[in-house]
């Protein structure tokens, strides 16, 4: 089993932490590898940038995908140059408040991540809300060790609300699931 | 020496045992366990991090992290802050890399150990600061002026940027030369998960410190306690040695003798004997798949990764192909490379440049068999179909 | 411990046996400025095993070889960055530089200026000469305007570098500047220097009568040396005639070089400031702890 993930948007919303909260749940808090690459552009903010995850239960060789498991994007710029890379079966997750024209004639799941962080008081995670949807829509990997992996990464002060943020995601993920059914 | 290691509060430090990190970020965890006590660096990408974590940690476990004004600077501190009794090291990427060359032959020169990792990012020039590379394997061993030999190795995984940092420490100290860990952008900026190795597991060699009586002490000739060892017993400052040290060619009492021919040579020649002597137990590599293949991707660092791949496809179509990965790059396993080139057809050699390791394969197989290049240049490593096309007609 | 009256005996306690003879020429100044900091350090008394020397390129550079203590003789210009790894590898050394004006205000001019800026505690002693003496007489950063090099042969059309100001404008916590024809105040002033907890740079001027004497015509040795005499000037006098004197006298001054203590303030070194930052993040992780339990 190898399953390459790709998180995409702009630059400041946290798309590296994603990648990398995922890439810790499997390969610290469960048993698979994994490794997480990134690429943005030289500004420190605004640019486009891109986390990738593979996840494998063998020794990853080369470290950068060759196709997309699951795309999930957070800008529509980002959307747009990536969507490229998608295959028949690739399963798509976007905030269709950021990434407005998303229909490519494949079923795109559609998770308001920006609007559920805002209603918890704190846009900024809205990454979070993406892992959580991630989570539940992927179904890769244990709730509890996503979870566990979002307490280890982000701040103490924060952690209530990335784990309601992450709670969040994760029915916003089972109701985009079943919107699509 | 001021700062001792404390592994205790290393570890409580570094947090647990398991971690996902940058491969930046393992060579200050590697440089923390072997006891780094100095950090004199400059940001460049992508080597920052390493700098970063520095600063972060270093203060935690008792050692000091300066930001110094420029590279130059950085690896003249690190070998300043040697001399003073401390395990010190430097970060650093191509152009800073450059900068240091003439720093690190006086390293090489008044046999100090440090440790320089080298993040390569793509070149000449600035290039492409946030790309990785491989464009520096030649500057290691021949970038300094004058001769010397390069204690090199290059991780290609998280895990290995921590145990070669570790390493290069004990070559480091061992040999009393400088020693680089030659990772690339693509490994600095990967995250892998690591365990961090529990002190028993930990190998740590120290330098042979002087115990002589002071009147008999000789700073610069053979091991005045072990025998047949060219490395100097090391008389750190403050020690009460009174120590001379200069990079100006000297005499074995270290005082200047710079127009005397056999003076020079003997240094010299002992300077690099104390590690060519030792080549052959020098030898780390990894060895996949070779008894029987009759094609080898000899490789090192990120490269080895996309050629495992290669291997792992060409394996499945029962192509018979093995892979040799140096870990530690010089000194050159000559002897190992005569071997394999003895016992396959065909040796391609993949680096993220465009052919520097491929010499000295070339110089020790070509007469046994076929050795091909497999370059890639412009901050991308190979993709394994892209390796898969060498394998071919065969 | 012996009581040392002569230089005799000075040299028998501090010069390292088995260097000699020293490379400097007849006339040359470095020796003077050895002699006043053997006295400096005689005086006082510190333990030589704790006192570790750093030199660059050139013939000042060569000083430490001289001495019977550690000493790193490193690259052109390079020495600041060294001392500045020395001390931090132990800050109970005393770091002393021995570095040249070419030395340490051209090729090592960025290292001086951030070692300065950080206030590491080391102490500078730059012997200026206003010539690359070692190799033959080429043009210095603090050669004067319209002097002679090898490298300037119609004279020198650059600004000199006046290096006691910049370390002053740096914010180095202890500057001045001495000749080499009386002894006690700059001897004073060493000791001073030395005790100083941050940066100090004493700059010395001493003849290079081979490499730059000669080429600009000041005469034998002994003209060369009475020509820094003629041309340099107490601060204190400086600042008295150019506030009282008549504009005779202030135009008899005017180009003059001034000696003296130009600055001696107490701010916090490097290495203070690092171990406060040590101390801090311990409190900080002491309390974190206590409001775990």
């Amino acid at each position: 089993m190898k399953k390459e993930i790709r998180i995409c948007g702009f630059g400041g919303q946290g798309v590296i932490l994603s990648g990398f909260i995922i890439g810790k749940a499997a390969s610290v808090f469960m048993d698979y590898n994994a490794v997480q690459s990134q690429s943005y552009g030289p500004e420190a903010r605004g640019g486009a940038a891109r986390s990738e995850i593979i996840i494998s239960d063998e020794k990853i060789g080369y470290p950068r995908p060759t196709g997309v498991d699951i795309l999930l994007a957070m800008s529509q710029e980002s959307f747009d140059t990536y969507r490229k890379d998608v295959r028949k079966d690739t399963i798509i997750v976007v905030d269709p408040d950021l990434v407005k024209k998303h229909d490519i004639g494949q079923p795109v799941h559609k998770v308001h991540a920006q609007q559920i962080a805002e209603s918890l008081g704190n846009k900024i995670v809205t990454n979070i809300v993406m892992v959580g949807a991630f989570t539940s829509i992927f179904g890769l990997l244990k709730t509890e060790a996503v979870k566990e992996s979002v307490i280890d990464s982000v701040p103490k002060k924060f952690t209530d609300l990335n784990i309601k943020a992450f709670e969040k995601g994760l029915e916003a993920g089972k109701n985009a699931v079943k919107e699509l059914q | 020496m001021k700062c001792k290691r404390d592994p205790k509060r290393i570890r409580e430090v570094l947090g647990k045992k398991v971690q996902f990190i940058l491969g930046d970020m393992a060579c200050v965890y590697g440089g923390l366990l072997a006891g780094v006590s100095f950090f004199g660096g400059y940001p460049i990408t992508p080597a920052s991090e390493v700098a970063e974590g520095m600063a972060r940690m270093l203060p935690r476990v008792g050692g000091t992290y300066i930001q110094m004004e420029d590279e130059i600077g950085s690896i003249a501190a690190v070998i300043g802050a040697t001399w003073g009794g401390a395990k010190s090291m430097t970060a650093t990427s191509g152009p800073g890399f450059s900068l240091m060359m003439e720093n690190y032959g006086f390293a090489v020169m008044t046999e100090t150990p440090c440790v320089i990792v080298n993040v390569q990012r793509t070149g000449p020039s600035t290039g492409q600061p946030t790309l990785g590379a491989q464009g520096d394997m030649m500057q290691v061993r021949w970038g300094t002026h004058g001769d010397f030999e390069a204690l090199a190795l290059a991780p290609s995984t998280v895990q290995e940027c921590i145990d070669f940092t570790v390493e290069a420490f004990n070559l480091s100290e061992k040999y009393r030369n400088p020693a680089c860990v030659m990772t690339d952008g693509e490994v600095g900026h990967l995250r892998e998960r690591i365990i961090i190795p529990d002190e028993k597991d930990l190998k740590l060699i120290n330098r042979v410190t002087a115990t002589i009586d002071k009147k008999k002490y000789i700073p610069f000739t053979n091991s005045q306690t072990r025998k047949n060892c060219k490395v100097p017993d090391f008389a750190t400052f403050g020690t009460g040695y009174r120590t001379y040290v200069t990079g100006l060619t000297h005499n074995e009492k270290g005082f200047p003798a710079t127009d005397k021919q056999p003076d020079h040579e003997r240094l010299v020649k002992r300077i690099t004997e104390k590690i060519t002597d030792d080549a052959d137990k020098l030898v780390m590599v990894e060895k996949i798949n070779l008894d029987d293949a009759d094609i080898a991707f000899v490789t090192y660092g990120a490269t080895a990764r996309p050629a495992e791949s290669a291997m792992e496809i060409a394996r499945k179509e029962g192509k018979k192909v093995g892979l040799l990965r140096l870990k530690l790059v010089w000194p050159f396993p000559d002897k190992l490379i005569t071997k394999l080139a003895k016992d396959v057809d065909k040796i391609i050699v993949p680096e993220m440049n465009l052919g520097q390791i491929v010499h000295p394969v070339k110089e020790v197989a070509c007469k046994h068999c076929e050795v091909i290049s497999a370059p890639k240049i412009g901050g991308e490593m190979h993709l394994p179909m892209e390796l898969h096309k060498y394998l071919e007609g065969k | 411990m012996v009581e040392i009256k002569t230089a005799d005996e000075l040299n028998k306690k501090f010069l390292r046996e088995g260097m000699w003879p020293t490379i400097f020429c007849n006339g040359c100044g470095h020796g003077v400025v050895l002699e006043y900091t053997f006295w400096a350090l005689e005086e006082l008394g510190w333990d030589m095993d704790n006192v570790i020397f750093a030199s660059g390129i050139g013939c000042s550079s060569r000083l430490p070889g001289y001495i019977n203590a550690d000493g790193l003789h490193t690259t052109h210009g390079r020495a600041i960055a060294f001392a500045t790894g020395i001390k931090a590898a132990n800050p109970d050394f005393n770091v002393i530089v021995f570095t040249g004006d070419g030395d340490c205000s051209g090729i090592g001019g960025n290292h001086f200026i951030h070692a300065a800026r950080r206030n590491i505690d080391i102490t500078v002693i730059m012997i200026n000469n206003f010539i690359y003496g070692m190799t033959g007489g080429q043009l210095a950063p603090t050669a004067p305007l319209g002097s002679i090099a090898t490298t300037a042969p119609y004279g020198n059309i650059e600004h000199p570098f006046d290096i006691s100001n910049l370390a002053c404008a740096l914010g180095a916590n202890y500057v001045a500047r001495w000749g080499v024809s009386h002894p006690y105040q700059p001897i004073k002033s060493l000791k001073e220097g030395l005790q100083k907890k941050g940066f100090s740079l004493l700059e010395f001027l001493a003849p290079c009568p081979t490499a730059y004497g000669r080429r600009n015509k000041l005469g034998d040795i002994k003209k060369h040396w009475a020509w820094y005499d003629n041309n340099t000037i107490l601060k204190e006098d400086y600042e008295k005639i150019m506030k009282y004197g008549t504009e005779e006298e202030k135009a008899q001054v005017k180009d003059k070089i001034q000696l003296g203590v130009f600055q001696d303030i107490q701010k916090s070194g490097f290495f203070e400031s690092y171990e406060k930052l040590v101390n801090r993040l311990k409190e900080k992780e002491t309390k974190a702890k206590g409001a775990k339990k």
